[in-house]
């Protein structure tokens, strides 16, 4: 629980001068993610840690990006809140600030939002070693380019977070999960039927010959849905969820390659070879499958969407980008990182 | 303040040359260049600042707009692109030596997926048509600014645009998937993907309220959300505003997400029940409406809840609407209070900060405090569950010096909205109108990454130049007038 910004900037300062690239380090919980990166001395995240603000009625809390997930959402708990994007850990020590980074969320995500959605500023070191303050503690902001954002997801390359301000959401009121048996197909035109109706879901998902879908919030509503979407109660649903949230299913164990298809949530299920999963209710779909990444590739943005490889060999593992995307993003690295410090390869080899 | 000018200029020899470029890429109405017919691109909705563009084009392909862009690249000349025209902060302002890049005939919905929810559209289409257009299949677009019957959604996209709904169906930048825009070159690029993210960095959030200084927006799919089963609106009255001030944090405090829930002061109500006749009650110090939807059940108790809140938060009248033709009117009030301080004064200045719920009342009191100083009456009415206020300084532009009274007066409560945490804008943008604001809410180092990013779309800076970050320079001579020694202005003033 402390305050190591000056230190940080210290350490970036002087690798600016000394040249020597940095490797942003949390706990370490997605280093199984992404690039590996060209490597770089390590700077060390999880020493400047502890919430800095947290008003409960203002829906806001700021967090040093070292602070353990695990503590913030225990933090969030105990006055009735929650982060909303719902963040898969992969780990019992994840930081708020590799969350964020990483820019993963769970299944929550098609109806609450993405992590990216519920960041309202930050602070973070650039490459010029200054310390930053975009976006603030309020709901909405408009004044200068939304840049605490654009670190959502950017992998560490464009600076180092020092602390990320967050709106969090009221824990639902209830919450309980119904089963179906159906195929794939079915689930998918199941899953956007009912998101095209103002239904109380939280979450949905497919695997092996069943439709789970999570309803929260009040409970008449809950009610009124249930009566509407049929299924089955599924007991002990929180963890249901968790193991979804955290790959823990028997789906995720195993060796085969790992994929991550983003797609239009409506696309009828692809002809590609492999078991597969399928999330927010047909937006995210996982592939098990030692096909081709580049017959992967071609399947999934033929239909305007994009692969990422979570396990497995595959190069790169984020989908590769238009070469007018790609220059683009040399050019805000740059523009942010100028000399090249932060996670070099970590996001595209390239980068 | 001053009106920000280019750095470029472009002899009439190079105007004749360059109308010749577009004549020979647009027909001959397309390409506007006599005084006379540039005059309805002088202003966008902030009125109080006007410039003749150089030329305007009115392009109807994406194609036209990237020849556009590199005949502009080429010349050298600065483009400013302008969707509807109702922005409140001069962001669409044209330059002297400058290209007004005109969407309004990209006003075509493309395509309507329902099964995905999204839809495909120009960026000259207004939002309300979307949602009228979806009406049908149950769906709607959930961000709607109070201009929503003329605002189209280019411009939404470039401002970030909010609404009465914001709180819990969020902003222009939840509500989009992905944009086609054309760059300072020409070239187009598709930001975002059809899944709910796109591979590398987050540049749709990026584009999203980047205020035309990034590239030009030509296409928009904005996410479509099921229409609530029901919807219903308590109006409570208070006799105090810091007591509907703090009732604001409790309904939050409760765990309800209202879909709404909205501020008048007695200035605004009594303004807007003579226009409308809303029934509103004009002797309360303010109202407060608070929108709760939902499944019918769950209105009943979310209901129930919002009205004890606002009774032991000291309301002396709670109404809750029965039908939605009363739901309508409760809104109508609302909904018309820009137009009924028209009525009242024969100028209003619309102002836009975020401030911490919890700071409501103290901030209210100071506005309150610096109208009288001015001697400027002010009306207050603004989405409060968002802590986003929209102060309406009453002025009579033909009275001399009253205009820039006005104008101090704003950027005072900008001030005010800085010390208490909040932003100088909340949904309406920097364009000419924040850019000294800009000085005091960011320090050179932030000012000057933010002129590293715009380099970054944008080398030679031809993307609507002078608008939404500040040069240096330009803060440098702000500072000295205005914070001198780091001296707050009116240091007599007593804040709250």
């Amino acid at each position: 629980m402390s305050d190591r910004g000056e230190q940080l900037q210290a350490d970036v300062a002087a690798a600016l001068a000394a040249e020597q690239p940095l490797r942003i380090a949390g706990s370490g919980s997605k280093a199984f993610l992404g690039e590996a990166g060209t490597g770089g001395k390590p700077l060390a995240m999880t020493v400047h840690s502890g919430i800095v603000n947290y008003q409960p009625s203002e829906l806001i809390v700021t967090v040093r990006a070292g602070t353990r997930l695990a503590e913030l959402q225990d933090t969030l708990a105990r006055e009735g809140q929650m982060l909303g994007f719902e963040p898969p850990h992969f780990g019992a020590s994840a930081t708020i600030g590799g969350t964020i980074a990483a820019g993963l969320s769970g299944p929550a995500r098609p109806y609450a939002g993405a992590a990216r959605d519920f960041v309202l500023g930050c602070r973070l070191i650039n490459g010029r070693a200054q310390v930053l303050r975009f976006g603030g503690e309020v709901m909405k902001n408009v004044a200068g380019y939304d840049l605490s954002r654009l670190m959502v997801g950017a992998w560490g390359t464009l600076g180092v977070l020092l602390d990320v301000s967050l709106k969090v959401l009221p824990l639902p009121r209830a919450q309980t999960t119904l089963v179906r048996p159906c195929s794939a197909a079915e689930a998918i035109t199941l899953f956007n039927r009912w998101a095209g109706k103002p239904h109380p879901i939280s979450a949905t998902w497919w695997e092996d010959g069943h439709a789970y879908v999570r309803l929260a919030g009040a409970q008449p509503a809950i009610a009124a849905a249930r009566a509407a979407l049929g299924g089955d109660p599924l007991e002990d649903d929180a963890d249901f969820w968790a193991g979804v949230r955290e790959q823990r299913r028997a789906f995720f164990a195993g060796d085969a390659p790992l994929w991550r298809l983003a797609l239009a949530p409506a696309t009828p299920p692809l002809a590609l070879a492999g078991a597969r999963a399928i999330d927010w209710g047909g937006a995210q779909r996982w592939l098990r499958s030692e096909a081709d990444a580049h017959a992967i590739r071609a399947a999934v943005a033929a239909v305007g969407g994009h692969a990422s490889v979570y396990r497995g060999q595959a190069t790169p593992r984020f989908h590769p980008l238009p070469a007018g995307l790609l220059t683009l993003h040399r050019r805000l690295k740059q523009s942010l990182d100028p000399a090249g410090l932060f996670n070099r390869g970590r996001l595209y080899p390239d980068l | 303040m001053t009106q920000p000018q280019s750095d470029h200029s472009t002899p009439d020899s190079n105007k004749q040359a360059l109308v010749a470029q577009f004549k020979a890429i647009l027909p001959a109405e397309a390409v506007l260049h006599h005084e006379e017919d540039l005059k309805p691109f002088e202003c966008d909705g902030l009125s109080a600042f006007r410039q003749v563009p150089l030329i305007a084009v009115l392009p109807d392909t994406i194609e036209q707009v990237q020849e556009i862009m590199r005949i502009c690249h080429g010349a050298n000349v600065p483009v400013v692109a302008r969707g509807a025209g109702t922005g409140l902060s001069g962001g669409a302002l044209p330059l002297a030596a400058g290209v007004l890049l005109s969407l309004s005939k990209f006003k075509h919905i493309l395509d309507i997926d329902v099964a995905n929810r999204r839809a495909t559209v120009q960026p000259g289409v207004r939002n309300l048509a979307i949602s009228e257009a979806v009406a049908e299949h149950g769906l709607y677009y959930a961000p709607d600014p109070s201009s929503q019957i003329a605002c189209s959604i280019g411009g939404n996209v470039a401002e970030n645009s909010g609404g009465l709904h914001c709180l819990k169906y969020g902003l222009t930048v939840h509500n989009i998937v992905q944009v086609e825009i054309v760059t300072v070159d020409g070239e187009r690029l598709t930001i975002g993907s059809s899944g709910l993210d796109a591979p590398g960095y987050d540049l749709l959030a990026l584009m999203t309220g980047s205020e035309g200084l990034l590239g030009v927006i030509v296409e928009v799919v904005v996410k479509l959300l099921p229409t609530p089963d029901l919807a219903r609106v308590v109006l409570a009255a208070f006799d105090d505003v810091s007591a509907a001030g703090d009732a604001v944090a409790a309904i939050i405090s409760t765990g309800i997400i209202p879909a709404g829930l909205e501020m008048l002061d007695n200035a605004a109500i009594r303004a807007t029940e003579d226009f409308v006749r809303a029934g509103y009650p004009t002797d309360a110090a303010a109202i407060l409406l608070c929108e709760v939807d939902g499944t019918t059940d769950e209105v009943e108790d979310d209901l129930a809840i919002v009205v004890d809140v606002m009774e032991r938060g000291g309301a002396n009248e709670v109404r809750v609407s029965r039908d939605e033709d009363e739901r309508a009117l409760f809104w109508a009030g609302r909904r018309a209070a820009f137009p009924a301080m028209g009525r009242i004064s024969p100028d209003y200045y619309c102002m836009d900060g975020t401030i911490p719920r919890h700071a409501l009342a103290e901030v209210l009191q100071g506005i309150y405090a610096l109208s009288e100083h001015y001697g400027l009456r002010v009306a207050n009415v603004f989405h409060a569950g968002d802590g986003n206020l929209h102060p309406l300084i009453l002025y009579d532009a033909n009275i001399e010096g009253e205009w820039e009274r006005t104008e101090a007066f704003g950027g005072a409560i900008c001030q005010l909205c800085l010390e208490h945490g909040g932003t100088i804008t909340g949904e309406h943008g920097v364009g000419v109108e924040k850019i000294d604001q800009m000085c005091v809410q960011f320090p050179p180092d932030e000012l000057t990454q933010f002129h590293a990013v715009k380099a970054a779309f944008d080398p030679p800076g031809l993307l609507n130049p002078g608008k939404a970050v500040p040069t240096l320079h330009r803060c440098a001579e702000f500072g000295a007038m205005h914070v001198h020694d780091g001296k707050l202005p009116f240091p007599h003033l007593e804040r709250f």
